[in-house]
Formats: structure tokens, sequence, C-alpha cells
């Protein structure tokens, strides 16, 4: 899909920096120009693909190749060479459980927290932000006054970084914060919102939900969107209930859109990091604690710095990463083609 | 007053008013509240006093004690309603206190003064905008290197990102060259390759280059976006081929086409790429933190996530600092908010 023309305005917010530099950049076109020379048209295309493969070499695909070698070797050394062979040491290490359903009889107890608390937070935190999301897509796909204005006010969280999101409700959630002094005045006694565990776990789904709905809602904007306005006109002439309209025309219709939202909402709830290290710490205990923060704190933050281990938990997620990108490509690409299905 | 009505008595199709209207102003409603409200409120606080935050319960605007000078006294005095002797009560400013009574004069006639016990009277309070939390974070915090930090990476790393990606997307959609497709096919491959899960080898590899703690280790390995190839691709292939030949024939480099036709053709797909490239990087969390420790490297979401976590948190200053770093992505938000959902819409991504 080509990038929608109506951008045009802001060409003059890049043209002029582009001015600038586009002196300065005349200078690389004299060994440009011989290489040309030297290499012929069609093959000068690498030079321009170079400095993208390089970087995405140097830190995308051989980092994956070394984390195999330190998922697969022991010891607190950084350097490879300086690390011994453990074979599947660490993966046996973070699987040696009695009883896989009760965390606390494994061997890395914080690890099996963290994948049940990933898993719970996942499927609550996914699944009622969809429900959201959705609705908030029919109540901004109707006929509104000033619809920008308010697709704006449930987008704007998305914008905000993990870390003042923490913050704000933070302040909100603290012990002599406005929460406590709402229920105060209505009566109740105050609550310790984020060292009470099950409160803590509520926070940071609703937390996460707060922040990351308005993406999704876009996205199903989008799908409500491009349904054919048609279909309710012939509705309302058939004098059906809005509840039906729902159920006959929309849903089915938002279907590939919906699940797409699902999917992705999946791959990321999956490694929640940011808001919640900063609102709870992973705690209290490692009631909030999540696969990624175990990484973090297993290869970057405690006194010994377990490479291996944090290496074999990230192939752990790398898996279900995949499992879930190769379902996203599924969906997509069965949802393209129903999509342009729709516009024939 | 009229639109208001007008928006409250907007209905959709002909004018048929159902039970769903009213379901879908009170979410309206809700949302507003929800999504705005903890904002207004980290704003409205970060301008209290250290005392007006340690109230309990809060006061929604940001309430101090109101202060008056007076003929005769160098510093403003405060002022309290109180209740004199005979039954009265009365606007006075507090010259000085010993104990249990303070000496009080009336601001318009300073001559007269009254004792005053200090519980018969109270403090009057007015609205006041306590701006030293921002000012004083400079000082007491090295605030503004912080501040620096993230504007360096942030500006840097989106200069860089949008010449690497159009070079890429350049060579991709204008050229037919041996192994293009699967070029593309490797960058775009990924996107299923997210940071969290090569944490540990990247810190090898930056520590290799020798770029740990520096904020190049920040933002070299941020510069290679497959959304933006992606994105500046499917924008180029809509640039026409014939401007490209016409170049050609005027013996123009393929250099100086890319730099002179291609790249401000390519301006509206660029700003797009732009602000998502600066609002990931001004956001940009778990990797800085491994990669910068030393504090004079903390970007301001490493600086705000250091002071949360100290035990007595001031919390004055942490709110002035949550709020500007708040304020770019907000001025991003208010003038750039149809560009951004296009490109939502047009990529996929955040």
């Amino acid at each position: 899909m080509p990038v929608d023309q109506r951008l045009a305005p802001s060409r003059s917010l890049v043209s002029f920096p582009a001015r600038i530099a586009g002196v300065l950049l005349d200078i690389v076109d004299a060994p440009m120009r011989a290489l040309q020379r030297l290499v012929g048209v069609p093959r000068i295309a690498w030079m321009f693909v170079l400095p993208n493969l390089a970087i995405l070499t140097l830190f995308t695909f051989v980092p994956i190749v070394i984390d195999f070698h330190f998922a697969f070797t022991g010891g607190v050394q950084l350097y490879p060479s300086q690390r011994p062979f453990v074979g599947a040491e660490n993966f046996t290490t973070l699987f040696e459980c009695r009883n896989f359903l009760d965390p606390s009889t494994c061997n890395k107890d914080v690890f099996w927290r963290a994948i049940f608390n990933t898993a719970k937070f996942s499927v609550l935190q996914v699944g009622l932000m969809v429900f959201f999301a959705l609705v908030t897509a029919l109540v901004l796909n109707r006929k509104l006054r000033a619809r920008g204005f308010w697709r704006g006010v449930f987008f704007y969280p998305v914008l905000l970084s993990p870390v003042v999101v923490a913050l704000i409700w933070k302040w909100i959630l603290q012990r002599e914060g406005v929460l406590n002094a709402l229920l105060a005045s209505a009566g109740a006694s105050p609550v310790e919102w984020l060292t009470d565990s099950h409160w803590a776990f509520f926070w940071v789904v609703f937390v996460s939900i707060w922040a990351h709905m308005g993406f999704y809602t876009l996205i199903l904007l989008a799908g409500l969107q491009a349904i054919p306005a048609d279909l309710y006109e012939a509705a309302e002439m058939d004098a059906a209930s809005p509840w039906r309209r729902f159920s006959r025309i929309t849903l089915p219709l938002l279907m590939p859109s919906l699940t797409v939202v699902l999917v992705l909402g999946l791959i990321r709830a999956v490694q929640v990091f940011d808001e919640v290290f900063v609102l709870t710490g992973g705690g209290p205990g490692s009631a909030t604690t999540f696969i990624v923060q175990f990484i973090y704190m297993t290869g970057f933050a405690e006194a010994i710095r377990q490479y291996g281990l944090a290496a074999a938990a990230s192939l752990i997620l790398a898996v279900s990463l995949l499992a879930l990108t190769l379902l996203q490509l599924r969906l997509t690409r069965r949802s393209a083609a129903s999509t342009a299905r729709n516009d024939a | 007053m009229r639109s208001a009505k007008a928006f409250l008595a907007a209905t959709r199709g002909r004018g048929r008013r159902d039970w769903t209207d009213w379901l879908a102003y009170a979410h309206l409603g809700v949302g507003l509240v929800l999504m705005f409200g903890p904002v207004v409120w980290l704003v409205l606080s970060s301008f209290k006093t250290p005392a007006a935050l340690n109230e309990f319960p809060p006061q929604l605007l940001p309430y101090g004690q109101a202060q008056v000078s007076v003929k005769g006294f160098d510093r403003p005095l405060p002022l309290y309603r109180a209740k004199l002797p005979d039954g009265s009560t009365r606007t006075l400013a507090e010259a000085r206190r010993i104990g249990l009574v303070a000496t009080m004069v009336d601001p318009q006639s300073p001559q007269d003064e009254f004792k005053v016990n200090i519980r018969d009277r109270e403090r009057v309070r007015e609205l006041h905008f306590a701006g030293g939390n921002y000012t004083e974070i400079f000082g007491k915090f090295d605030f503004g290197r912080y501040l620096w930090n993230s504007v360096f990476i942030t500006v840097v790393a989106t200069l860089i990102t949008l010449l690497f990606n159009a070079m890429a997307a350049f060579a991709l959609s204008k050229y037919r060259f041996a192994g293009r497709d699967a070029v593309f096919l490797l960058i775009v491959s990924t996107l299923m390759i997210p940071p969290t899960i090569i944490l540990v080898p990247n810190f090898l590899v930056i520590s290799q280059l020798g770029l740990l703690n520096s904020l190049w280790g920040v933002i070299w390995p941020a510069v290679a976006t497959p959304t933006g190839v992606f994105l500046l691709r499917q924008y180029m292939l809509t640039i026409p081929d014939e401007l490209i030949d016409a170049a050609r024939m005027d013996h123009a480099s393929e250099w100086r086409i890319f730099w002179r036709i291609v790249l401000p053709l390519s301006a509206p797909a660029l700003a797009v790429l732009a602000i998502f490239s600066v609002m990931w990087r001004w956001n940009d969390f778990l990797w800085p933190l491994i990669v910068l420790s030393k504090s004079e490297n903390f970007t301001l979401q490493l600086a705000l996530n250091a002071f949360q976590g100290e035990l007595t948190t001031q919390w004055n200053y942490l709110l002035a600092m949550t709020v500007i770093t708040l304020v770019p992505v907000t001025v991003v938000f208010a003038f750039l908010q149809k560009h951004i959902a296009t490109g939502i819409a047009a990529a996929g991504v955040k």
C-alpha cells in the first residue's frame, strides 16, 4: 500500500535540513561516481544497501548465532572463547522441576513464576484490551462530531514512554495517592495497591491496557471503516436491531482485523517489561516478574551475571515468539486475501 | 455552547436515536476522564510545593499559602483569616510568632497589631503554581545533561535511520540486481527478531566495539529498521522510473539521483518514519538500561527510573521531570496525530 499522498504538507519539515545536508553530501558524489564507473549501474545498488546490511549483520544476525553459543556455554565470562562448553546444562537448570505446575519446586523458581505470570498476563491483558479496543473502535466509528479529537483521546497514551506511563500511575496508586484519597472520601480504608500481590498484578494489567489500547483501537477502526456502508443501509431497511447489525455484519467482516490485533497484542504482551519494571520492579516478591525481566535480571542486574542462563531463556522466549509470528503471517495472508475480496 | 449542544444532540442516521447512542456518549465520557485524567493530574501535581504534595487528601489544583507584602517588612508575610477576641473575623498577615501566640497586622494599616492564638486562625490559600520544581531540577540533578543525552540520541539516530533506510529502500525499489529479493527478504525477516531475545549477544558485540557506556552504543543498533526500509520502499515504488531515466540522460550519477530526486520526492514517507523514529528513540528503555550504566550517560528515561527507585523519592522533582519527558511526545502528538495514524495504517507498526 503506498503511503498516503495527503502527507505532503510535511515536506518543508524535511527539506530544510536536507538542503544543508545536501551540500555536505555532494562530497560523497565524487567517490560514488568513481565506484559507479568501476562496478556498473545495477551493481552499485549494493553500495546503497550496504550500510543497512552491515548494521543488521552486526546487531541482529551475528547476535542470533552468538545467542546459541551463549546458551550452550557456562561460566561468568562474557568473551565467547573463555566460556566452557556445558551442553544443554543451562536448559536443564531452567527446566529442573519436581512438579512443573508448582514453581516453588523448581531449581529456578523465579523463571517458572515468570513463565506462569507471563502466560496469565498475556491472556488477561490481550483479551481485555482487545475487548475494550473493539468497543472503543465501534464508538469511534459512529457519526461523531470531532471524531479526530476523540480518536486522539484514546490514542494519546500510546505515545508516552513506558517509564512515564509507570510514573503517572505510580503517583496515582501510591499510599497517599489520589485513588486512596477518593477511597477515603467514600469512607473506605486505603489499600496498598502496589505492595499487595493481587492488586499489583491487577494494576500491571490495567496500566498496560491503558497504555496500548489506542494502537489496537486504531487498527480495528481502520477495519471497521473498510466495511461497506450499504450493508448497514440494507440492514436499516430491514429494521435490524443494533445488536443484530453488530453480530451479523460487523463482527464477521471485522474478524480478519480482530485476529491480527489479537496476535500482534500477544507478541507484545509476551515481551512485557518496561512499564512493569518501573511500576512494581517485578514485585511484590515475584508477583509481577515476567520473562524479559528474568532475562534482564539474570544477565545484567545480578551480582553474578549468568549470561548462559539468560541466553537460554531468550531462546525459549524466541521459540514462543516465532510460533506467534508464524501464526500472524498465516492470518495476515488470509486477511489480506479476504480484504482484497472485499475491495473487489 | 451551541456547538456543545449540537454535539450532544448529534445522532447517527436520520435523526433517530436509540440506546446505543447513550452508551456511546457514556463510553466517550469515561474514556476522556480515564485517558487524559491521569496525565492532567500529573501535570497539576508537578506545580505543587512539597508541602502541598504531602497533603492528604490532596487538592485538585496546586494551592499554596497566600502571601502579601506589607509596608515596613522586608519579606512577604503569610495571610491568615483570624478570629479576633471581639468575635469579628479579619484577614491579617502574620508579622511574627512566639509559641502559640502570633502577632498579626492588617496589611492595609501595618501599625495596628493584634495578638492572635494560632488556634483561632486559618491559612488563606490561593492558587500557586510552584515553577521551582522545574527550575531546580536543572541545578540539583544534572537534569540538563540527561535531557541533552536524550536529544542527542533521538536526533542523531533518527537522521542516520532516515539516511540508511532510504538508501536501502532506493536500491530495493529502483534497481534490478542479482540478490535483490533475497536482500529484501533478509531485511524484512528481522521484524521477527525482537531486540528482547538478543540482549546478551548484543551486549557482547557492543562491548567488543568499545561502545559500552557510550551514546553511540544506543544509536548504532537502532538505525537499521526493517519497518523503515519497508515503508520507504513501498513509497519509492510509486515514484515513476522515467524521472530517474531522464536524470541518467543528463549524466547524473546514481548517488545524485538518489540525493536530488528520490529523497526529496519521498519526503512524506520520510516524515512518517522520522516521527516514528523520534518516538522510538525518545521512549527507549531496556537497551539504554543495559548499555548505559554510568549516570552521566543516562537518558531521561533512565534518569527517571533511577530517581523513582531511590528510597526517599522527592516527588516534586520527579513529577516535574516526568512532565518535561512527556512534553516532546505530546507536541508531536498534537501536531502530527494524523500522520501517525496514517503511518500505523500503512505499516501496521508502532
